[in-house]
């Protein structure tokens, strides 16, 4: 293993975080809240550090698919590190695993919160909890590809390990250009959100914090009453549809924006993934139409609950705690579906689910006629056979870690929907629950063991299990 | 520039790692899943799996924005295919790999018709260097610059050399020969020198100098450069075709080994002049009856690496031969080197070579002024030729005024077909053509010479 390439990294992850940190800065200069200090604090530590890493570029280069997948979960736990740190020290979160959670949730784009009064938090805290989200969406380290050219070829190992999805495409040839693609798409699309909610009236702190907890489908509200607080039907739909925007892969944005719009309808992930989104949407609005005023009311708590739960951002109009079981059960179930592949949301992937049912349906024929051959197709395009092992690899871990995160957790002895869904809805990135986990409670109730094992499943959910395993085998670290 | 390779074998994965490292845009098409696979994984490129002379395929691989295709599958037949459709579709340039000889013979016609940018046959590329070595045997590599007049050639201090410990600065005085040495190579290490670097014995030395000072340059130094009359080919293949064919219309006596009784009849048939031999060359008492120790020159070119380097040492230690060795496949570079194994060709990369300098030259159309690129050290050290343009920064300084980067040298200046070798006080003008030896690869414009 190369360890200095990695150390290397590690350097500019720090001197990013101290850049990313400049906004919080900015936001406490403006309300004059004395805890920004803090923020200067940890980003001259970060920055300081950050520069003695990278001062010296290692002259061994060598670079393989164990050193990326290694850095990409070293990353994330050093950002996390070093981003809890101004909420800690600060003493707005006394306790140093309350610190990590919360910052673990923005930073996987989960959104799920141990703070029982959110508006208590200084404006500073606030911002940087909510940019978290942004900065977590897209993946530090690809933005990192995008502005330093590395390693040279072997950078798609980066790629490959951060982002999620069974099979990564590139956009285009180059990894550093697909990585530039990506986020100019993901900045362009926040900023067009944050001047349609300036328009629908919302603040600008609230706009720019709203925005960023949905482009990274985080989900971290700003206000007690999460997203309930904006009583508009205007600023709750823009926020709507900007939340299943994100949820669709970005290559189907590529493929618009380079006049391809014949391929970019084809996607059948994204057909599958709107597909879903409207049935969905339709069943819960049936079930639901009594506790509501009007039928449209009624379609638009539906919506706006439905398209939060599977793209995993986590924000909330209503207490959907309170809905007909029928409804919950739909939302359990979107819960673990998740967004499409190649989008900043999380969860087992649209394309997954796809490709799985495809191959059940394969199954069923070869029992019908054990001498049938038939290719499975995603988009027209053979999927290869070792697409679908990886998928079937990863159920079986998803699942595994899922029993002992819901075992665990079950020590501190909540109800069963408490627990079950606490760790669905960490480990899939979504944010908020049923039961004692649902969108008007929080997480603080936990014991600290429960706490580092759901800080455990976000990370894993966010990095898609394997990254994040692999730092935890000894055999990883051995020089052989 | 936006390039698309067909084919990724032996010679589409070296194209499509140096074009990548040159900032080139790639994009593959293989049949195989695999072998995007496992390119994509190691170059940052990107792969279509499926049949490149499909429209539909080519049309994903982007063909529309395309500025170069490549055809190198190991098919002659796809890969002209391949380049007609890309040019219908794609209206871009195109290259096609072209190896039967008997659509070599009509060559001219085929790529006038199909509107190729070049044809190129490997084995024909590595016939003319093997021929170009036997005319000057002393070199282990030679390339040519400003259409034969100014030559680069790589040779070997020998033991007991008058070069052995010499200064570079010291050519020129003890030795009266006007020429440039441009690079030195110590065991792994490439050096371009400066005047104090000193010339070690088991040294490799390139350097530039017109066909006339370099014979002059061997004759000074002491190393026997006699012309050869008798050369010895292993294997029948393509190459000792061409290079049999090559060597017609010189006083070389020819002779090949070739195990196929069949392949013999027909290099007999279609070579009236060469002495066609029947039997296994791995057999010692053929090759002494041959007179393997009487030849002056050895080259062993089957299809299987190891043979011929095994072939090649059996030659070092019985004769004074010239050796010339194939090499196909290369992983083992640098042990390669280090055996006497005297001039080793490697037909995948003079095939690369020959197309990156097209591409070079296209991207002089396009802004970059490379005119010819030579790789002196395969990725570690190359010869450009620029033509200088009215760049303000460069034009009319001299030349020691100039911030050069370091580990490279502007070796010869080309004005209006008169040769210079630059000194400090030397100035480019605008049209000349300088030739820059350096171990920064990747440079596009004369600019880039400066820091």
């Amino acid at each position: 293993m190369n360890k200095k390439v990695i150390i290397y990294l590690m350097g500019w992850i720090l001197n990013i975080e101290a850049v990313f940190m400049l906004l919080p800065c900015i936001t406490a200069l403006i309300y004059k809240e004395p805890s920004g200090y803090w923020f200067l604090a940890v980003m001259a530590v970060c920055g300081g550090i950050g520069i003695i890493f990278t001062r010296k570029k290692p002259e061994n280069m060598v670079f393989f698919a164990k050193e990326g997948f290694v850095s990409v979960a070293l990353s994330w736990i050093v950002l996390s590190f070093f981003g809890a740190m101004p909420f800690y020290l600060s003493g707005e979160i006394p306790r140093f695993e309350d610190a990590m959670f919360e910052v673990i949730s923005g930073f996987t784009t989960t959104g799920s919160s141990i703070l029982t009064d959110v508006e208590s938090l200084s404006q500073c805290m606030i911002m940087w909890r909510s940019f978290t989200h942004w900065i977590g969406g897209m993946g530090v380290l690809v933005f990192i590809l995008s502005l330093l050219p590395l390693a040279g070829g072997y950078n798609m190992y980066i790629m490959k390990a951060e982002s999620p999805g069974p099979s990564v495409g590139k956009l285009v040839p180059r990894v550093r250009s697909t990585a530039k693609i990506l986020y100019t798409i993901y900045l362009f699309m926040t900023v067009l959100q944050i001047i349609l909610l300036l328009i629908g009236g919302m603040p600008l702190f609230d706009s720019l914090a709203i925005s960023f907890g949905t482009a990274g489908t985080g989900g971290f509200g700003i206000k007690n009453s999460s997203m309930a607080f904006y009583d508009s039907y205007y600023l709750q739909g823009v926020v709507t549809v900007f939340m299943i925007l994100f949820g669709i892969n970005f290559n189907v944005y590529h493929l618009l924006l380079t006049r391809h719009p014949k391929e970019a309808f084809r996607c059948e992930e994204a057909r599958a993934y709107l597909g879903i989104i409207a049935a969905s949407v339709l069943f819960i609005t049936f079930n639901i139409r009594g506790s509501f005023g009007s039928l449209f009311s009624a379609f638009h708590h539906a919506a706006f609950q439905v398209a939060s739960i599977i793209t995993t951002t986590g924000y909330s109009t209503v207490d959907f705690n309170l809905w007909p079981e029928f409804s919950k059960g739909i939302l359990v179930a979107l819960m673990f579906i998740g967004a499409c592949a190649g989008s900043t949301g999380g969860g087992f992937k649209v394309s997954r689910v796809v490709i799985l049912l495809k191959a059940v349906k394969k199954e069923l024929g070869s029992l019908i006629h054990p001498r049938s051959v038939k290719v499975l197709k995603l988009d027209g395009k053979p999927i290869e056979h070792s697409v679908l092992r990886s998928i079937n690899t990863f159920l079986g871990a998803y699942i595994v870690i899922f029993t002992f995160s819901v075992l665990i957790v079950s020590l501190d002895n909540f109800d069963f929907a408490t627990n079950f869904t606490a760790v669905a809805a960490t480990f899939n990135n979504i944010g908020p629950g049923l039961a004692g986990a649902g969108p008007l409670e929080n997480f603080s109730k936990f014991s600290a063991l429960s706490k580092y094992v759901m800080m455990f499943d976000m990370l894993a959910g966010r990095l898609e299990v394997f990254p994040l395993l692999l730092i935890f085998a000894p055999s990883t670290w051995k020089n052989s | 520039m936006k390039i698309i390779i067909v084919g990724c074998g032996k010679v589409g994965a070296t194209l499509a790692e140096q074009l990548n490292n040159e900032h080139h845009d790639i994009m593959l098409i293989d049949k195989s899943a695999d072998v995007i696979n496992s390119i994509t994984e190691r170059i940052d490129v990107m792969g279509v799996v499926g049949n490149g002379a499909v429209y539909k395929v080519q049309m994903e691989a982007g063909i529309q924005e395309t500025d170069l295709l490549i055809a190198t599958t190991n098919s002659d037949e796809l890969n002209m295919l391949c380049c007609l459709i890309a040019k219908k579709a794609g209206d871009c340039h195109t290259i096609a790999r072209i190896r039967n000889p008997e659509y070599h013979s009509e060559i001219n016609y085929i790529r006038e018709e199909l509107g190729l940018s070049l044809a190129i046959n490997p084995e024909m590329a590595a016939a003319m260097e093997i021929a170009r070595l036997l005319r000057f045997p002393s070199a282990i590599k030679i390339d040519t610059f400003a259409k034969g007049r100014i030559e680069i050639l790589k040779f070997l201090v020998p033991d007991h050399s008058i070069l052995h410990n010499m200064k570079v600065r010291e050519v020129l005085s003890r030795l009266h020969c006007n020429v440039l040495i441009c690079a030195i190579e110590h065991g792994s290490e490439v050096i371009i020198p400066s005047g104090d670097s000193v010339m070690v014995a088991g040294d490799k030395i390139s350097f530039i100098a017109s066909p006339a000072e370099a014979n002059e340059f061997f004759k000074q130094a002491g190393i026997d450069n006699n012309t050869i009359r008798t050369a010895m080919f292993v294997g029948g293949g393509k190459i000792t075709y061409y290079v049999a064919k090559l060597l017609e219309s010189t006083k070389i006596n020819v002779k090949i080994l070739e195990q196929n009784m069949e392949r013999c009849n027909e290099l007999s048939e279609l070579l009236p002049r060469a002495m066609v031999i029947h039997g296994d060359a791995s057999n010692q008492e053929l090759l002494l009856q041959e007179g393997i120790g009487q030849i002056d020159a050895f080259a062993s070119l089957t299809g299987f690496d190891e043979e011929n380097i095994m072939l090649s040492l059996y030659a070092a230690s019985q004769s004074k031969a010239k050796l010339i060795t194939k090499v196909n496949r290369i992983a083992f570079e640098n042990i390669i080197d280090s055996m006497n194994l005297g001039s080793v060709i490697y037909p995948k990369l003079i095939t690369s070579e020959t197309i990156l300098q097209y591409v070079r030259a296209m991207q002089n159309s396009m802004g970059s002024n490379v005119e010819t690129l030579y790789k002196i050290v395969a990725d570690r050290a190359e010869a450009l030729e620029f033509r200088v343009a009215n760049e303000p920064s460069i034009v009319g300084i001299p030349l020691e005024k100039l911030e050069l980067k370091n580990n490279l040298l502007v070796a010869f200046i080309n004005r209006k077909g008169q040769f210079i070798s630059p000194r400090g006080k030397d100035t480019l003008e605008e049209g000349d053509r300088v030739i820059v030896v350096t171990t920064v690869t990747g440079l596009n414009d004369l600019k880039d010479i400066l820091r």
